[in-house]
């Protein structure tokens, strides 16, 4: 089976490839087509246009909701990263300390915890201690959201690292924090890098833990859409849909082709 | 002991900047490992091992895996810290310090190149962080690239370069900074056979023309014996024998030793009492239960126990048809075993025969091949007389 060509796939996999491909971004398609649609009604086709993409850019309402969500995505994804890294390096470089298994444990639990109870219990929180929500509080639920996936990238980069480089540097002069900035940092800054991207487009998408933890004023792009929607569908949706795709596209190729380059770069000088 | 070495230690200075005192005495060893114990858990990796290196030495630490050499190489490099016991270098303790504050850097097995970093870059940072003046750090780093022939490949990055280059790389690298001991962990281990050997041979010459001291850690007896002027063999944590490679081969400590370094052949018995007839020559008769009577060359140190152990070493057993012709270079040869040749293994420059005695026990006999054809040469089921001098043979405690 090795090193067989893809031109020699049966029809059966072409198929079962086509159909689950479909299946995956067919709502996308027609959701990115009607984008450019000239027509006022969602369903019908009336000419390419791209009236609504001006449309969004003269929404002032928008805009300020689309510049909100870029920031909160930006600063959460920051935070998220430095201490997901920080995490992540305490897992796999520290001694084994006392409750390291529940501490690696409560980290990952943000991963498969639903949502509404994640934003249910910051909303709590963010009650109790009579916080006034807006960006502060959406940007400090995103991180502790994304936080989780950085570490994970990371550690999994950190695992892989040759112990030994950084007693190479220890070993030639470095202190240990020094030892980290000067070999470790540098071989796993593609792992950061594309935890950051991951957790920026994390906190774009997300509209459960937003909408609990939001305020008046501040609402997110995503929050912002869900509730045009209720009102009915406008094609200007479609229009800014897509421009959240495209950005999210570009992210995220650029973070798997950072993470390439990690596992290209820099393994462990392993002997021949 | 170790009470008397901590009150006379030197007066404790922050660990940042640590003054060296002057040598108070000219006996003092470049590196004096003084009981020194490390545990992992409940595991005694390092057992109170004491050791002595003088400046310019060529150590080799031998051991079996697990035995702690590892682990004594990284409490010397500050990866780990003693539990108990001290590191003196020049009398000075650095048990303690961290691997940055220690004048000694470390080879490691597998290398550890910075992949980020080019063959030049690999070798200046620790000259960088030494805060080494920039226009010295071009002529350090062309001077280590000369020693260790590279030219030509200092802007590769690591994953450019062959096996033999990288490890050329790392010895360039950690001598670079000039350090009082050069630590190498299995230096070799990752080379094939012919580089090995090529390689053992530059490592030599390296060490004599630096003067630096060389500790090196192996599993390879051969890659120790060849290289080091003093070897340490380890096992469960203690050093079983420190000895020139000549004298560990020839006059083993222990069983253990003997058996580990080299082939050999082992038969158990008791010291008879001195007999009057031969009290001229000073040699013990020891009965053994598989070869008979055996005379020994007295040792050095007197036996303290009856019940021993003869060591041959195989390349010592002569093999005849009749036994040694009665000429005066074969009138010490009074131990004469008789057998049956069973298996011959041709091994290019020597010839390994193996005798089932009329006991029953296998001697090993090793033959040097100094004839291209050899009509005398022994094929299995032929009848022959073994036979050996008492110097040839040691006597063991159990």
């Amino acid at each position: 089976m090795t090193g067989r060509p893809l031109s020699r796939l049966s029809r059966f996999n072409v198929a079962s490839l086509a159909l689950g491909l479909a299946f995956l971004y067919l709502p996308i398609v027609i959701l990115v087509i009607y984008s450019f649609n000239a027509s006022r009604l969602v369903t019908v086709w009336g000419g390419w246009s791209l009236r609504w993409y001006s449309e969004f850019f003269n929404d002032r309402a928008m805009l300020d909701a689309a510049w909100m969500s870029l920031r909160v995505a930006a600063v959460s994804a920051t935070l998220a990263t430095g201490l997901g890294t920080l995490a992540a390096v305490a897992l796999s470089r520290g001694e084994r300390f006392k409750g390291r298994t529940l501490f690696s444990g409560m980290l990952y639990a943000p991963l498969v915890m639903p949502e509404v109870i994640t934003g249910l219990s910051l909303l709590l929180l963010f009650v109790a201690l009579n916080a006034e929500r807006g960006f502060w509080t959406v940007t400090i639920a995103h991180t502790t959201l994304t936080m989780c996936f950085v570490t994970v990238v990371v550690q999994s980069r950190l695992g892989k690292l040759d112990r030994s480089l950084e007693e190479a540097a220890m070993d030639l002069g470095c202190d240990p924090l020094r030892a980290f900035v000067s070999v470790t940092l540098p071989l796993i800054l593609p792992s950061i890098v594309a935890g950051w991207m991951l957790a920026f487009t994390l906190s774009l998408d997300d509209v459960v833990i937003a909408s609990f933890t939001t305020g008046p004023g501040s609402a997110t792009l995503p929050i912002r859409i869900y509730s045009e929607v209720r009102l009915g569908v406008k094609p200007q949706i479609n229009a800014i849909c897509t421009l959240v795709l495209a950005l999210i596209a570009v992210v995220i190729v650029a973070a798997s082709l950072a993470t390439k380059l990690t596992s290209t770069r820099g393994e462990s000088a392993a002997p021949l | 002991m170790a009470e008397e070495l901590a009150t006379s230690e030197p007066p404790s200075e922050p660990l940042a900047a640590p003054a060296r005192p002057a040598p108070v005495a000219d006996d003092i060893p470049l590196l004096r490992i003084d009981a020194v114990v490390k545990q992992f858990g409940g595991f005694r990796a390092v057992d109170r091992l004491s050791l002595d290196i003088g400046a310019g030495e060529f150590f080799a630490l031998l051991g079996p895996s697990g035995c702690g050499k590892t682990t004594l190489l990284r409490m010397l490099a500050g990866f780990e810290t003693p539990d108990e016991g001290q590191i003196l270098l020049d009398g000075w303790d650095i048990g303690k310090l961290l691997p940055h504050e220690r004048p000694v850097n470390m080879m490691f097995q597998n290398y550890a190149l910075f992949p980020h970093l080019s063959v030049r870059d690999n070798i200046a940072f620790g000259l960088k962080r030494a805060g080494m003046a920039a226009s010295d750090i071009v002529a350090r780093v062309a001077e280590m690239v000369a020693l260790v022939k590279l030219d030509g490949l200092e802007k590769r990055k690591p994953d450019q370069l062959s096996g033999g280059q990288k490890q050329r790389v790392a010895l360039a690298r950690a001598l670079a900074r000039r350090p009082r001991i050069l630590l190498l962990d299995e230096p070799l281990a990752a080379l094939d056979k012919k580089l090995r050997e090529s390689t053992q041979a530059e490592l030599m010459a390296l060490q004599r023309r630096l003067g630096t001291t060389f500790i090196v850690v192996t599993h390879d007896q051969d890659e120790a014996m060849t290289m080091a002027d003093r070897i340490g063999v380890m096992d469960k944590g203690r050093l079983e024998q420190v000895a020139t490679p000549r004298q560990l081969y020839e006059a083993p400590a222990s069983r253990w030793v003997a058996e580990f370094v080299g082939d050999i052949n082992l038969f158990e018995g008791q010291i008879e009492p001195r007999d009057s007839r031969l009290a001229m020559a000073p040699r013990l008769t020891v009965t053994t239960r598989d070869a008979g009577t055996v005379y020994v060359a007295e040792p050095r140190q007197p036996v303290t126990r009856t019940s021993v152990c003869v060591a041959i070493r195989p390349e010592k057993v002569k093999l005849s048809r009749y036994g040694p012709a009665p000429n005066t270079d074969n009138a010490q040869a009074i131990n004469r075993l008789e057998g049956v040749v069973t298996d011959v293994s041709y091994l290019g420059g020597t010839t390994t025969y193996r005798v089932k005695l009329d006991s029953g026990a296998v001697l090993r006999s090793s033959m040097a091949n100094t004839a291209r054809i050899d009509i005398d040469a022994y094929s299995p089921t032929h009848r022959v007389v073994a036979w050996f001098t008492p110097d040839d043979c040691l006597v063991l405690e159990q």
